[in-house]
């Protein structure tokens, strides 16, 4: 070859270096490919290899064959590579791309992959702008299968199964690919090229290389159409199918550029280097203090059963939590369950909560020794699972005269009243919780107290929640005062 | 240590993130979301890669991708995801990708409802996808087990090359409880030598799970299952409680489990020696520990949310020589520990052999 053609033009008809020379994964016939004589495959594959070459980026490639006649790309190419399910290739590339942001991937898919099963995956990681290359060779036909309809398939194409011809109005229209990924934000190069004859593959070459390079700037999504041809399924000699492309196949699919915002486009800034790990507890927000209380001085054990309901956004699932956060940094065991089944339903929200000096074994709580019933409706249903001897706090000046037990403790107190004189009738939960610190000892307030400060995060509220507990309890211990004599409502 | 109040699904995620997960692909489902929003949340943070995927088909490819490339990942989802996801879990054992799927069960089949069931036992342990293989599965039943299997999960993952499966259900994914982080400190992750990443070193990796001649298929096939033979050897992990003297055995996994625990204090006061199997793996089962009970309790009582399904691996276990009973439910039903306990109690009184009978009122 004459000195002055430049390196990265040398003569076509070499084998490119990524190519392996002979093709050890292959059982048989490890000098010769798998793919038919004049079938496109591998003129497009000779395209790929070379690109690869003259940019220098074979360690970094990694290609991505699904299943068809491209799932044997390992066979050839001299790179990393990873076989993938039908019509995955651009989910698992996405995957490979997101873990390895230098590597150079490479989805190779054919027309019934890519454009049928694989229709969501393509749109997606176009949309995405994932910065992959994706090679998609259109032959208009289900090879490896043995000849059945494709979506590019022709209309009045006879296949295997269109057996009297393909129609629109049982099989639809030709799937343009390239135009549909044309039209979203996230491609940032988009051609559609052809096997044809000479003049197309240089143009198929130029655009293959065009592709991996918008890849290694980082800019976006790329993908090369190759209108390819068939012999053996379209049952022609490969001259005969090489006109067909040129002829047939590329009045049906237009050539040439369908979209390029390689010019206009960015590259994608750098994902942030991985965090160290001594940083990960502190980015995870995992507590690194001990808590403040103990439970210092307790004695005897404790199993506490609770069951919080109201109606949602009453604030139940908050005051269960505020009680099993004191109850943690108490030293307790403890749990918080919210209901879950077909209660949520009726816009009814009640949660189990356990605190116990043993190891808790279920967090239901379906017999409880506490009920704080913040309406009338969730009196009515858990009143009755209430253990003997138990209490029950009820949001209202008075106990319904029919929805009394006489073997429980119960007290009435408008907890969204008082909150409402303090500030927020929101804060009615924590006035419910300020009075249940004061029927029973469950944890001490001061505890209460820390816990909420951690779970409030608005110094606002907090304040408020502070002045809705101590009112809780006020109001409790005032209300045992009058009734001292008789503190289960007979 | 400090320990902090906390959702079993987010317990999950810091516990994969501390295990060295680098990468979630998720699609939203009901009960599952709080792991894939953990997981958006603080993977970023933690210089790792979440992607909401189009798609479960499409999650789970991503999974496989990122597998191939080396990174721990992981995925979550729940029944009606994880049958879209079955095609390509089956890729990922057959090409001996690890990575972890958690599934939180909802009820079943079809929509069914958003309740917690444990209805996909046979998918997660006998298949779902096609072809010969297995998920390692692990049932946690508590936050803090939320925490320490997903570590575990990713340590399995990768020692046999094969996808592990976190199987739980919406009560232990929703409940809070505390769990100390610090029993697990962060782990590196290492890039293993068979990935495909685009470097010079990984270039003649070859991710794959095609191997055309029947020769080389079948070869593949029976590696893959010594290595569960192995996975069943050294892996079958289970919890003993008050099972020591015990004449009636409960076998139940996850939140049923925690319920079994109340069920066997309320039989031991009514004089009923009674305990509790807990598989913590549900593959490998632990089989051998059943055949070892066998020789000392009367019967074995199987309490699952489902209408059966593990109880046909205690069957096996037990060989026919034992009764085993069954006590489900389902529909997003879970059964109260009184309602466990009342069933045991009419069926001691009413159908259980005279010489079963006896044994229990030995106590």
């Amino acid at each position: 070859m004459p000195e002055t053609i430049p390196a990265h033009m040398k003569p076509i008809h070499a084998k490119a270096d990524c190519l392996y020379d002979s093709y050890f994964r292959k059982e048989d016939n490890q000098h010769q490919t798998h793919y038919c004589p004049g079938c496109g495959h591998g003129i497009t594959l000779k395209l790929l290899a070379e690109a690869i070459d003259e940019l220098g980026i074979a360690d970094r490639v990694v290609v991505v064959s699904p299943v068809g006649c491209s799932v044997f790309l390992y066979y050839y190419f001299d790179t990393g590579n990873v076989q993938v399910a039908h019509g995955r290739a651009p989910a698992a590339a996405t995957g490979i791309k997101r873990a390895r942001p230098d590597a150079i991937v490479i989805a190779y898919q054919g027309d019934g992959d890519l454009a049928a099963i694989g229709s969501a995956e393509i749109l997606h990681a176009a949309n995405r702008g994932e910065p992959i290359t994706c090679i998609f060779v259109n032959n208009a036909i289900y090879g490896m299968t043995g000849g059945q309809m494709a979506p590019t398939t022709p209309l009045g194409n006879r296949t295997t199964t269109t057996p009297f011809g393909r129609t629109p109005q049982n099989d639809g229209y030709p799937l343009h690919v390239s135009e549909v990924l044309a039209a979203l934000d996230g491609p940032v190069y988009i051609e559609r090229v052809a096997l044809g004859n000479v003049k197309q593959i240089l143009a198929a070459r130029r655009a293959i290389r065009k592709a991996l390079e918008s890849q290694m700037k980082g800019l976006g999504f790329s993908l090369v159409e190759v209108l390819s041809p068939c012999p053996t399924i379209w049952k022609m000699d490969p001259v005969e199918a090489q006109r067909h492309v040129r002829e047939v196949m590329t009045s049906l699919y237009p050539l040439g550029v369908k979209c390029d915002r390689t010019a206009e486009r960015e590259p994608l800034p750098a994902r942030p280097p991985g965090a160290p790990l001594a940083e990960l507890p502190r980015l995870l927000r995992i507590p690194e203090q001990e808590p403040a209380f103990e439970r210092r001085g307790a004695t005897g054990e404790v199993d506490l059963r609770i069951r919080v309901a109201g109606f949602g956004g009453q604030g139940v699932l908050l005051l269960g939590q505020l009680l099993a956060e004191a109850g943690m940094d108490y030293g307790l065991e403890v749990s918080w369950l919210p209901s879950y089944g077909p209660e949520m339903r009726s816009g009814t929200s009640n949660c189990h909560v356990r605190l116990s000096s043993k190891p808790i074994d279920s967090p239901l709580v379906s017999k409880p020794d506490v009920l704080i019933a913040l309406n009338e409706p969730s009196l009515r249903k858990f009143l009755g699972a209430v253990r003997p001897g138990g209490t029950v706090l009820y949001n209202g000046s008075a106990i319904p005269g029919d929805a009394r037990r006489s073997d429980v403790a119960m007290y009435a107190l408008p907890f969204f009243e008082i909150a409402d004189r303090e500030g927020s009738a929101k804060a009615g939960n924590v006035v419910a919780l300020g009075a249940l610190l004061e029927a029973l000892p469950v944890v001490p307030v001061e505890v209460v107290e820390r816990a909420m400060a951690r779970v409030v995060k608005s110094e606002k509220w907090l304040e408020l929640d502070r002045r809705a507990l101590e009112r809780g309890r006020q109001a409790l211990r005032e209300l045992k005062a009058e009734t001292v004599k008789e503190p289960c409502h007979a | 240590m400090p320990r902090q109040l906390i959702k079993g699904n987010e317990a999950l995620v810091k516990g994969a993130i501390l295990g060295g997960c680098r990468a979630f692909y998720g699609y939203p489902i009901t009960p599952a979301n709080e792991l894939t929003e953990a997981a958006a949340f603080y993977l970023p943070q933690a210089g790792g890669v979440f992607l909401q995927a189009e798609s479960e088909v499409a999650a789970i490819n991503m999974v496989y991708g990122a597998a191939s490339a080396g990174v721990r990942v992981m995925t979550a989802s729940s029944g009606p995801g994880i049958s879209l996801m079955s095609e390509g879990i089956s890729y990922l054992a057959g090409a001996e990708l690890p990575c972890v799927i958690v599934n939180v069960m909802r009820g079943g089949p079809g929509l069914g409802n958003i309740a917690p069931e444990q209805s996909d036992y046979f998918q997660a342990v006998k298949g779902g996808g096609h072809g010969n293989y297995r998920c390692l599965v692990l049932a946690p039943a508590t936050a803090q087990e939320m925490c320490d299997l997903a570590r575990l999960a990713f340590e399995l993952a990768d020692r046999y090359r094969n996808p592990v499966m976190i199987l739980t259900d919406g009560y232990t994914g929703q409940m809070m409880e505390p769990v100390d982080f610090h029993s697990t400190p962060a782990a590196e992750p290492k890039v293993p030598d068979w990935a495909v990443c685009g470097t010079p070193e990984t270039r003649r990796n070859l991710i794959t799970s095609i191997y055309l001649q029947p020769d080389d298929l079948e070869r593949h096939v029976r590696k893959l299952a010594a290595k569960y033979r192995l996975a069943e050897e050294h892996e079958t992990r289970w919890e003993n409680y008050h099972t020591e003297d015990a004449d009636l055995i409960f076998v139940g996994y996850g939140i049923v489990s925690r319920i079994l625990k109340s069920v066997v204090g309320m039989l031991r006061e009514r004089g009923v020696r009674a305990g509790l199997l807990r598989p913590i793996t549900l593959y490998p089962f632990p089989t051998a520990e059943i055949r070892r009970l066998v020789g000392q309790a009367a019967v074995f009582f199987t309490v699952e949310m489902s209408t059966g399904q593990m109880i046909e691996d205690v069957r096996l276990a037990v060989e026919g020589e034992r009764p085993v009973e069954f006590y489900g439910r389902c529909g997003g039903n879970v059964p109260s520990a009184e309602e466990i306990f009342d069933h045991v109690m009419r069926w001691i009184d009413g159908r259980a052999s005279q010489a079963v009978q006896e044994v229990l009122s030995h106590a």
